[in-house]
């Protein structure tokens, strides 16, 4: 266990430690061979032709590399009666997902202010009232949540996706920008009081500003989830509002017709890209979240 | 009026989305409730009829399974992406070169839906074409791992692809928890000649409390809703040997046309749900205010 | 439209404008999402806009239409439902009776379909008197598929009783050939039963047992041998079946893997778009024993306002039992027309086989509905059998627990 002292001494480069740092290395080399073992099965069957599939054994390297199964699923392959792919729904999701992001990070990072700064009587009540909130099974509120719809008049409509999500979402939002907040001293908030600052003065200039790293988690979380939300994608949706995972669903999951996995795996990978995308791009910052210099756990 | 104002805004602040947690969850629990006590079929009906919906529940061999299924499953999945998050995340923190690549492999399976992944893994796992086919032909014929074919193990199979998912986004919080340990401590610990496994176990790891926190619920939440993964890997099969109370509530209701079955499992289910969660968040939150 | 401002200003660019025009409008619900499904309901489309019709497409796929279930209950419980759905078997006369289908007697009496089809389709198609569905194709489940070339190397006939199944396979075994290619997921394991049912037990036995629900039958001996012979099965297949996609069996058939396959008429599409000829690489017969095992896919209208839909709806019931369609829909979709007067010349030999099988066994009395593609039975029911079913196979369950359990199941489904 030696090796760990590197992260906070200069190394000391002897012979154990050298082969302790193989050791690491292929550790986690070995783990990320784990980790990306699904990516490679999808990324090589869809390099496939499905003449290959047929024949060949799923799980190896395509002898021919074709892009064609990309093609088709993002412009040509049907998902109903329309043959367009995966294209028409991607700006469905984005106009459902980039809104309820929005929506329910600001009210989390609100109510996070709040629950951890602002403590009043019966505060932990509430948060704990949000935070089981999280557990209650989506397949549970399908109904009760369509039956509301139908009254507040968003049925099948993108806002209305938009309203389930941010619901649904706050529970979570709330729980990391709390458990965030609550790390800050109690006393800068006391201070700012005391020079005459109000409640949103104070958020919007002390606690917003520090809030970057945790608002980056909330955001990836929030999009990854609702992005790749299907339950109340398919129920509360219609023709023309439907996101781009009950497309995916439609083209992957055919009964009785033909398979065409090379199509289904980059139709799969196709709209994974924008999660993937914030993943890579913001993964940086993301763990750089919780680890923002004024936080001390 | 001004001063009442400042001092009922954060209140005022809260209160929208307590109120639309209230009706959204709570409400929603108590139509559920409701609707468990009634022979609700194809569409919810409101005519109280007893409690026949919780006796055809526990007399269903199938939904012993799924309950039995939610333990071994919550629990292992729990348990290992919490430590192997935790053991990635130290790895990760001893000034890797290619720190950055590692984390995003690590990561990148929370970005992709199960619909899908859920086929890779079945193959994966299939005896006839994923490891086991792979291994035999480098030469090793007596090895084997028929999981996802074995209804005794099938389950452990899903929590192999779940841990896959979820234990990256594990080890980004607790790596960022770890980064934010203060290093002046941990550089007076070594000046003191503590071991490095003391400073983990004693000083880093217990800072951490917050964290443990937020991926519980992340991973308890994941748990508890696992149905596209179970989907997509087994159907539930062998058989039903990897129902969960999730894949079973949605059978009920929406493949059988059976709601006030599926009502009173998604109860029972939430009963689970609040013996486990609330005593843990109570300890939890105490620890932090007191 | 009754929606919120803020609603309005986000869908403003998604959803025309609703101008009220008589011109038949419809919103489909249906699960028919890829390939040859796909291409077959886009034939419908195309009819429908000829006739001057607008055809909005909702599609939804996943678990044999649970999925799009699940949307339409979430449709119908907002006030949103779709014009017409996809719906089949007793769930069209459960919808009925939660009061949301429309009445389309009107366009059946004035189309005759009385007299086009069999009289056991016509009666799913029936709620209470009134005609509430229009009935698209006729798929046949009892089929059993066979490699052509590895029957002949191993000098095996199509098997006519259960008993020599089970000896064609033995000498299969003996060969070292898989017997019987299958997947081991719930349907496809009812689907297998069923058929088994069917050829031990016979039409009587079927239906007393999987359309009756009669308790003594479903605890008779003759149950007990239904599930001896499902255990025999589960020794034909190879040891990787569970979870497999139904068309990775059918591969397994089409690579020689395996001999024979017990599934649906779709197989038949996975087959062909191989490029294999039917009766030369593939043979396709009824399974074991008398009688046809029917599955017939339906649209249903739901009650909705305005004129333009409800055109829609008739019209696109009109269509849907229309000669045209029915002929090039089901050439698409492997199975048969619903009614019984479209030309089959272009049809192939699989197909002859299902058409004149279906009309000897509607006069005989052996047409029966099919369990397992929820034709005969509501779904508590037939998932309630179905959960027994696939525990049997996937496990030692001794066939006279599995009778117990499946009596159970059922009275408690009840």
């Amino acid at each position: 266990m030696t090796d760990f002292t590197q992260s906070y001494d200069a190394p000391r480069r002897n012979y154990s430690q050298l082969v302790l740092r193989w050791l690491l290395f292929s550790l986690l080399g070995l783990f990320a061979l784990f980790y990306l073992m699904p990516l490679f099965v999808m990324v090589t069957t869809s390099l496939k032709s499905l003449e290959e599939i047929r024949t060949g054994s799923l799980v190896a390297l395509p002898r021919e590399v074709t892009f064609d199964a990309w093609r088709t699923a993002w412009s040509e392959t049907c998902t109903g009666v329309k043959c367009e792919g995966l294209k028409p729904y991607f700006w469905n999701s984005v106009l459902m997902t980039v809104p309820a992001v929005f929506i329910a990070t600001l009210l989390g990072a609100v109510n996070g202010y709040v629950i951890a700064q602002w403590r009043f009587k019966g505060a932990n009540l509430i948060f704990s009232l949000m935070l089981f909130g999280c557990f209650i099974p989506f397949q549970v509120v399908l109904l009760p949540m369509a039956r509301s719809l139908g009254i507040l008049g968003l049925a099948g409509s993108i806002p209305g996706l938009i309203f389930v999500h941010v619901i649904y979402g706050i529970g979570f939002t709330t729980l990391f920008f709390r458990n965030y907040y609550v790390t800050i001293p109690s006393e800068l908030t006391k201070a700012a009081k005391v020079d005459g600052a109000g409640f949103f003065r104070i958020f919007w200039s002390i606690f917003l500003p520090l809030s970057l790293p945790i608002v980056v988690v909330t955001v990836i979380w929030q999009f990854t989830n609702i992005w790749n939300d299907f339950l109340f994608g398919v129920s509360f949706s219609q023709a023309g509002t439907q996101p781009v995972t009950v497309a995916l669903n439609n083209i992957v999951n055919s009964t009785t017709g033909v398979k065409e996995y090379n199509v289904d795996m980059a139709a799969a990978i196709i709209a994974a890209l924008p999660t993937l995308l914030v993943y890579v791009v913001a993964g940086k910052y993301f763990i750089r979240g919780l680890t923002a210099g004024s936080v001390k756990g | 009026m001004t001063e009442w104002l400042e001092r009922h805004v954060p209140k005022m602040v809260l209160a929208p989305s307590f109120v639309a947690v209230l009706i959204f969850v709570y409400g929603f629990i108590i139509w559920t409730g409701w609707v468990s006590l009634t022979r609700s079929k194809l569409m919810p009906k409101y005519e109280i009829k007893g409690f026949i919906q919780y006796d055809r529940l526990f007399a269903s061999p199938r939904w012993d399974t799924a309950m039995d299924n939610l333990f071994i499953f919550g629990g292992l999945f729990i348990g290992i992406s919490l430590i192997l998050g935790l053991f990635l995340a130290i790895l990760l923190d001893q000034k890797i070169r290619a720190e950055g690549a590692l984390r995003t492999i690590y990561l990148y399976p929370m970005a992709l839906s199960m619909i899908v992944t859920g086929t890779a893994w079945k193959w994966i796992m299939n005896p006839g074409l994923g490891i086991e086919a792979t291994v035999r032909s480098w030469g090793f014929e007596s090895f084997t791992f028929n999981w996802i074919t074995d209804p005794n193990m099938a389950i452990y199979a899903v929590v192999i692809a779940a841990v896959w998912q979820a234990s990256g986004f594990v080890m980004a919080l607790f790596l960022a928890g770890l980064r934010s340990v203060d290093e002046e401590i941990i550089k007076a610990a070594q000046v003191d000649g503590i071991p490095t496994w003391r400073i983990y176990s004693a000083i880093i790891i217990p800072s951490m409390a917050p964290i443990f926190l937020s991926a519980f619920i992340v991973l308890a939440h994941l748990a508890i809703k696992s149905f596209d993964l179970v989907i997509a890997l087994t159907g539930g099969g062998p058989g039903y040997a990897t129902d969960l109370p999730a894949t079973y509530m949605y059978a009920m209701a929406f493949s059988r046309g059976d709601i006030g079955q599926a009502a009173s499992s998604a109860m029972v289910m939430m009963g689970v749900v609040f013996t486990i969660v609330v005593p843990y968040l109570y300890s939890e939150l105490r620890a932090k205010h007191d | 439209m009754k929606k919120s401002v803020f609603a309005a200003a986000v869908v403003a660019s998604l959803v025309a404008s609703n101008v009220a025009k008589a011109e038949p409008q419809a919103e489909v619900l249906h699960w028919w999402t890829s390939g040859g499904e796909a291409k077959s309901v886009a034939v419908l489309q195309k009819e429908f806009a000829d006739n001057g019709g607008t055809w909005t497409d909702m599609p939804v796929a996943g678990g044999g239409g649970d999925a799009a279930m699940t949307a339409l209950r979430a449709r119908v419980l907002s006030g949103n439902a779709p014009t017409a759905v996809q719906l089949k078997g007793p769930a069209i006369a459960e919808w009925y009776e939660e009061g949301v289908l429309a009445d389309i007697s009107d366009v059946a009496e004035a189309q005759g379909w009385a007299d086009v089809l069999p009289a056991s389709i016509a009666g799913h198609m029936k709620c209470e008197g009134t005609w509430c569905a229009a009935p698209v194709n006729v798929h046949r489940i009892d089929w059993i598929w066979a490699n052509a070339d590895i029957l002949k190397a191993n000098d095996i006939a199509m098997p006519n009783t259960w008993a020599e199944f089970n000896a064609a396979a033995d000498k299969l075994m003996a060969a070292g050939v898989i017997p019987l290619a299958h997947g081991g997921q719930a349907w496809q394991d009812a689907t297998v039963f069923e058929a088994v049912a069917l050829g031990l037990g016979g039409a009587d036995f079927f239906q007393k047992a999987f359309v009756d629900l009669d308790m003594d039958t479903l605890k008779s001996d003759q149950m007990v041998e239904v599930f001896d012979q499902m255990r025999k099965l589960r020794g034909y297949v190879d040891g990787n079946f569970s979870g497999r996609d139904w068309n990775l069996a059918t591969a397994m058939v089409m690579n020689g893997e395996a001999a024979f396959q017990i599934m649906g008429d779709w197989a038949k599409g996975e087959f062909l778009a191989a490029g294999k000829v039917p009766g030369e690489d593939f043979l396709c017969v009824s399974t074991p024993g008398d009688g046809f095992l029917y599955s017939v896919d339906s649209f249903a209208m739901f009650n909705v306002d305005g004129d333009d839909k409800q055109n829609g709806q008739k019209l696109l019931a009109e269509l849907i039992v229309g000669k045209s369609f029915q002929k090039v829909f089901n050439l698409n979709k492997g199975s048969i027309p619903a009614r019984t007067d479209v030309a089959l010349d272009e049809f192939d030999s699989c197909a002859h086989t299902s058409a004149a099988d279906m009309a000897a066994s509607n006069t005989g009395g052996s047409l029966l509905p099919s369990y397992a593609h929820g034709m005969a039975l509501r779904g508590a029911q037939a998932g309630a059998i179905t959960d027994v079913v696939t525990a049997h196979f996937n496990s030692d369950m001794s066939s006279a627990e599995a009778v117990q359990m499946l009596a159970d199941a059922v009275a408690n489904s009840l």
